[in-house]
């Protein structure tokens, strides 16, 4: 398995984590070591083993449609936690990257 | 590219040269009561941040639960166009950040789509007539609305963005088209014929001036007669059908220019400027997203067994291609009245019911209810299925008409006074006296009295001034109060004259 | 009565029978909690006003004829759990400040039963970790020892009930995290079935694996909390609806005609002495009450670790994406959003949950989806397969909770090393099985001269929660280990 090749920085950018050089430096070796452990797995046999996502049986778990007000949060409540709000919006700094 | 090479037409020789390979991804807005994952209102606009609960702003600790309407809805959508339903489905989670999207990922499906291949069938403006195979229809959710604030409004120069999370987690289905279409006008035509069904289906409303139908063209080019594909570019989150005309039709002249001028296409996603009326690069191939797919362990698998899909597929009803054919190839309508019936629902279920009145004269319905009957209704602002004039009224109107027991100018005054008062036209025509007098004697009897009292102009007529026959006509229909039968009272007149 | 010390079946009766209001539960324990938690650190708040408002709610309800299970049970939340007006950290620096507008299912439950909140618990930030020592907001210590872990990730809630500052606590267990404390801290640890319990509210670290269940001191204790809290949740689509057996009446005394399953590939070898012996002498005394003693084989429970350290991290790569800086918790300012999300993960994110989302992220990424997230889940397949085999020869399996009793503070520097703790809990959780430590004995650890507890895991097959608390109950009935070790520190009315 390519455990060598972690790309570090190509990780960190992909989960949106600034990483200092010195956790670059330390996580690399860690992260080495941690995926020679998960290299072993390769020795286990699993041709022809369905993947399990879940281990509970269930099926089709779904609702009904309908509104749940008792589950709802107040306009004031939302907003409650923000970091920086403008009138009724939640307010980030500007968006540069097209995603999506 | 500058603006100015943008609006340079091509020439139609090179237009000929090239064939444009076009592939649709639409996203339609399901029409539920809740959202997708949570029960929070699924209707547009409101105060900011006032629809919303835990799991639509991805608190922390919160957990979707699917909405079984929107799972139907998306079983009919894929009936409609003769897709399979795998007995196996699954969620799956499409990791990337973005701030209108509260959980930076989207709760999406990847391998295991709810709907697999089927077919648009869709009709051109002329009349001509395509289809466009489907790769799939997926489910989804919507993403909260970022508004950037700067003076202008637009992305590039804004400072800060503004987010309102109505919408996120509005359930959301995506049908992704094969590259089957070679043009703007099928590209236009494909997704209008999405729209319709839709509609009619009543599984999504698709306002398009409120978003809830978006769609990313695929476009490529190649020479005419090539078997390759070129490589494409992919619009992105096109509003409008005229933006998609517009958009697809620029970039396909964009792409030629490039070719033509010895440059490459290359694999990238443009962005639609509608007011400079050109696509601009987005970001290449090389810089696309790693969106990390895995299935949703919030979630369970999904199994539509086939009663289900059974008991969905009892309740379609006919598509509007389906109903644009009857209307062309049955009914005998051109394209564009077919069109306009087709189009308005209410419209063509009342035409349907008139039709079945009036004997199944389509054509004769046809003409009153896109003539004098939709001009009663601009006059006075009114639905023709919500005015006066049932559509039973209006057949037995057309039938009247056909067996000739009133005229067409009787026929006009009886829709009047049916718009105005309602009732039925037997009863109007009975009460007004606009039957046709069709009695052979009764007629001759008229004739004879006009012949008489205009013993000049029968003598010019028979010097062979035949121009005054309109004017014995005329005197004829008047002297009955306009009852005669006119065929009936030319045919006696000439045989009269001719003695 | 002693709302310290006293179970919380004794202090249910007695508030039931009106012997004793729920206020003067509250009113005794919250001092006590506020002079003994300077030195154990189990919690990360508490709050009085709020165990006084329900205490009072209870005393009406009792007073208007209610009978409840919990009625006036002292109960402590790890603080991964939502509740409504609480701060809410999950032991993190990014939540620092978040107050709860919802509460979490299962602690809404519990309080509905009439449990007291006393507060929040400290825990291994974002549940990842087996000392507590992971929490952005201090250690926990053990009860037993003040310079040794308490076991992680649900550390103060271990800690709370071995130290005797709560009754009853909630933790939740991914991979071991209620057992391995509840081992360190000579208390009963308790993870259902997974999907037995509502996750609603639980702030996600892997949720295939994440699962709510109670700590106590006691097996019926640990039952009468299951009880209250298990069931379907209509807002976990995880949860299963089943009928949930009622286990808090008549768990069994003996261990008659029980086939115990012991693992040949977790052979006691590599343990040491002292925690060897302790293991020997729990398997002796199950076979001495009547248990029947089968060799079973879990071939590929060793691969448990490496399956786990795929699945685990990349369903936290995905779950931990929502704290953004845009809606709650911690900003750091940037000059667009992208450096702004960059800057705030960077600062609020601890090293060992950054190392989880990192290799979670490469697990999951373009090119290694199939070699690792996929093969684990695979070989995930595989270990359930193995344990349903093992069920076949036996009714429950018994293992060492943990590796060795509880390990000195900066003891396990090393990433591998800790993670190696959780090797005999996590192939149970990696199948989703209900699984409990209890109370084993004590062994001194050989870094140390004084005796610290250690715990039993038993498992059983998915949805036996009965039949695996009457096991437990019946061998702690017969051996009282926990009652043999007070811890020395605290636990002084």
């Amino acid at each position: 398995m390519p455990s060598d090749r972690i790309d570090i920085r190509h990780v960190a950018r992909l989960a949106r984590l600034a990483l200092t050089n010195e956790e670059i430096a330390t996580f690399g070796p860690q992260l080495g070591d941690l995926m020679a452990h998960v290299d072993d797995l390769a020795q286990l046999d699993t041709q022809d083993v369905a993947a399990t996502a879940q281990v509970v049986p269930s099926r089709n778990v779904q609702r009904a449609d309908g509104l749940r007000p008792e589950t709802m949060v107040s306009h004031d409540a939302a907003l409650a936690n923000a970091p920086q709000r403008q009138g009724p919006f939640f307010r980030v700094p500007r968006i540069i990257a097209e995603e999506g | 590219m500058t603006t100015s090479e943008a609006t340079v037409e091509l020439s139609s020789e090179l237009l000929d040269k090239y064939e444009a390979v076009i592939g649709i991804e639409c996203h339609v807005e399901l029409k539920t009561v809740s959202k997708m994952f949570c029960g929070c209102p699924n209707s547009f606009g409101g105060e900011p941040n006032t629809k919303v609960c835990p799991v639509c702003l991805a608190l922390p600790g919160a957990l979707p639960v699917p909405n079984a309407k929107a799972l139907e809805h998306m079983i009919r959508a894929g009936l409609a166009f003769g897709a399979e339903i795998p007995e196996h489905s699954k969620f799956d989670r499409k990791n990337y950040f973005y701030p209108d999207m509260p959980k930076n990922y989207q709760i999406s499906q990847y391998d295991m789509p709810l709907t697999q291949g089927g077919v648009v069938r869709y009709w051109l403006d002329d009349g001509t007539r395509g289809e466009c195979r489907l790769t799939r229809i997926h489910i989804e959710e919507d993403t909260g609305k970022s508004t950037h604030a700067s003076a202008d409004g637009r992305l590039a120069s804004s400072t800060s963005s503004l987010i309102d999370f109505n919408r996120a987690g509005v359930p959301l289905m995506e049908c992704v088209g094969e590259p089957d279409l070679r043009s703007a006008e099928e590209a236009v035509a494909f997704v209008e014929t999405l729209a319709r069904t839709f509609r009619e289906l009543g599984v999504s409303d698709v306002k398009m001036e409120e978003g809830s139908l978006r769609c990313d063209a695929n476009v490529s080019v190649r020479l005419r007669g090539a078997s390759e594909y070129g490589t494409k570019a992919e619009i992105k989150n096109i509003n409008s059908f005229r933006s998609l005309r517009r958009a697809t039709e620029s970039e396909i002249a964009r792409q030629i220019r490039v070719i033509e001028s010895g440059g490459r296409v290359i694999q990238e996603t443009r962005g639609w400027d509608e007011g400079a009326g050109v696509t601009h690069s987005q970001r290449s191939k090389e810089q696309a997203h790693d969106y990390r797919y895995f299935p949703d362990p919030d979630l369970v698998p999904l199994d539509v067994t086939a009663d289900v899909v059974e008991r969905v597929r009892a309740t379609l009803v006919e598509t509007p291609f389906e109903r644009y054919v009857r209307y062309v190839d049955s009914a005998g309508l051109d394209s564009k009245r077919a069109t306009q019936l087709v189009d308005d629902h209410a419209l063509a279920a009342w035409f349907d019911r008139a039709v079945a009145t009036g004997g199944g004269n389509a054509q004769a319905v046809v003409a009153f209810v896109l003539g004098d009957l939709s001009r009663l209704a601009n006059e006075s602002g009114t639905h023709i299925a919500d005015g006066k004039v049932t559509p039973d009224a209006l057949g037995e109107l057309v039938a009247l008409t056909q067996s000739n027991a009133i005229n067409s100018k009787a026929a006009k005054q009886v829709l009047e006074t049916l718009w105005n008062e309602g009732g039925s036209a037997k009863a109007i025509v009975e009460r007004e006296g606009l039957a046709q007098v069709s009695d052979r004697g009764a007629v001759e009897k008229i004739v004879d009295e006009v012949l008489a009292a205009n013993e000049k102009v029968v003598a010019d007529y028979k010097a062979g001034k035949t121009n005054v026959f309109g004017f014995l006509t005329g005197a004829v229909m008047k002297a009955s109060r306009g009852k005669a039968n006119p065929t009936l009272a030319q045919e006696l007149l000439k045989e009269k004259l001719g003695a | 009565m002693d709302p310290v010390k006293d179970s919380a079946r004794a202090i249910a009766r007695e508030v039931n029978a009106r012997a004793v209001s729920a206020t003067e539960v509250a009113e005794r324990l919250i001092p006590h909690v506020e002079r003994v938690d300077g030195q154990l650190g189990a919690y990360l708040q508490l709050t009085p006003d709020l165990m006084r408002a329900h205490a009072r709610r209870v005393d009406e309800r009792v007073a208007a004829g209610e009978r409840l299970p919990l009625a006036g049970v002292p109960v402590a939340l790890k603080d991964n759990m939502c509740l409504t007006g609480t701060r809410t950290t999950a032991g993190s620096k990014i939540l620092e400040n978040f107050v709860a507008p919802y509460t979490a299912t299962a602690v809404q439950r519990l309080l509905d039963a009439g449990a007291l909140p006393i507060g929040k618990t400290n825990l291994d930030e974002f549940a990842m970790g087996s000392s507590g020592e992971n929490s952005a907001f201090g250690a926990t210590r053990n009860p037993y020892d003040l310079d040794r872990v308490p076991g992680g990730s649900s550390a103060g809630s271990a800690a709370s009930v071995g130290g005797f500052t709560a009754t009853l606590s909630l933790g939740s267990d991914t991979g071991g995290s209620i057992r391995e404390p509840a081992a360190f801290c000579n208390v009963v640890g308790f993870k259902p079935t997974y999907g037995r319990v509502s996750r609603y509210g639980l702030i996600a670290f892997a949720s295939s694996l994440d699962q709510i269940g109670p700590f106590a001191r006691t097996v019926e204790d640990a039952a009468l909390a299951y009880d209250v809290i298990a069931g379907k949740d209509p807002l976990d689509a995880t949860s299963v609806d089943r009928e949930v057996e009622a286990t808090a009446g008549d768990l069994r005394d003996d261990l008659r005609g029980v086939r115990v399953g012991i693992v040949k590939e977790f052979g006691l070898g590599e343990l040491d002495a002292a925690s060897r012996a302790c293991y020997e002498a729990a398997y002796a005394d199950l076979e001495r009450l009547g248990a029947e003693l089968v060799e079973v084989a879990l071939p590929t429970a060793k691969y448990g670790l490496a399956t786990y350290y795929l699945i685990a991290p990349a369903e936290c790569s995905s779950n931990l994406a929502r704290f953004d800086g845009v809606r709650y918790g911690l900003r750091v300012d940037g000059s667009d959003v992208g450096e702004m999300y960059e800057r705030t993960r960077a600062a609020g994110f601890g090293a060992e949950v950054k190392r989880r989302i990192l290799i979670g992220t490469y697990a999951l990424s373009s090119g290694y989806y199939d070699a690792y997230y996929l093969k684990a889940q695979k070989a995930r397949t595989r270990i359930a397969e193995d344990f349903a085999r093992a069920f076949e020869r036996c009714d429950v399996i018994a293992a060492p909770a943990a590796a060795s009793p509880a390990f000195r503070f900066n003891a396990k520097n090393d990433p591998v090393t800790m993670y190696l703790m959780d090797y005999y809990t996590i192939p149970g959780s990696l199948a989703g099985l209900p699984s409990l430590s209890v109370p084993c004995g004590a062994a001194v650890p050989e870094d140390g001269t004084r005796s610290m507890p250690m715990g039993l895991q038993l498992t059983s097959p998915l949805f036996t929660e009965r039949a695996l608390l009457g096991v437990a109950h019946a061998y702690e009935r017969a051996t009282m280990h926990a009652e043999k070790l007070t811890p020395p520190e605290t636990c002084n009315t």
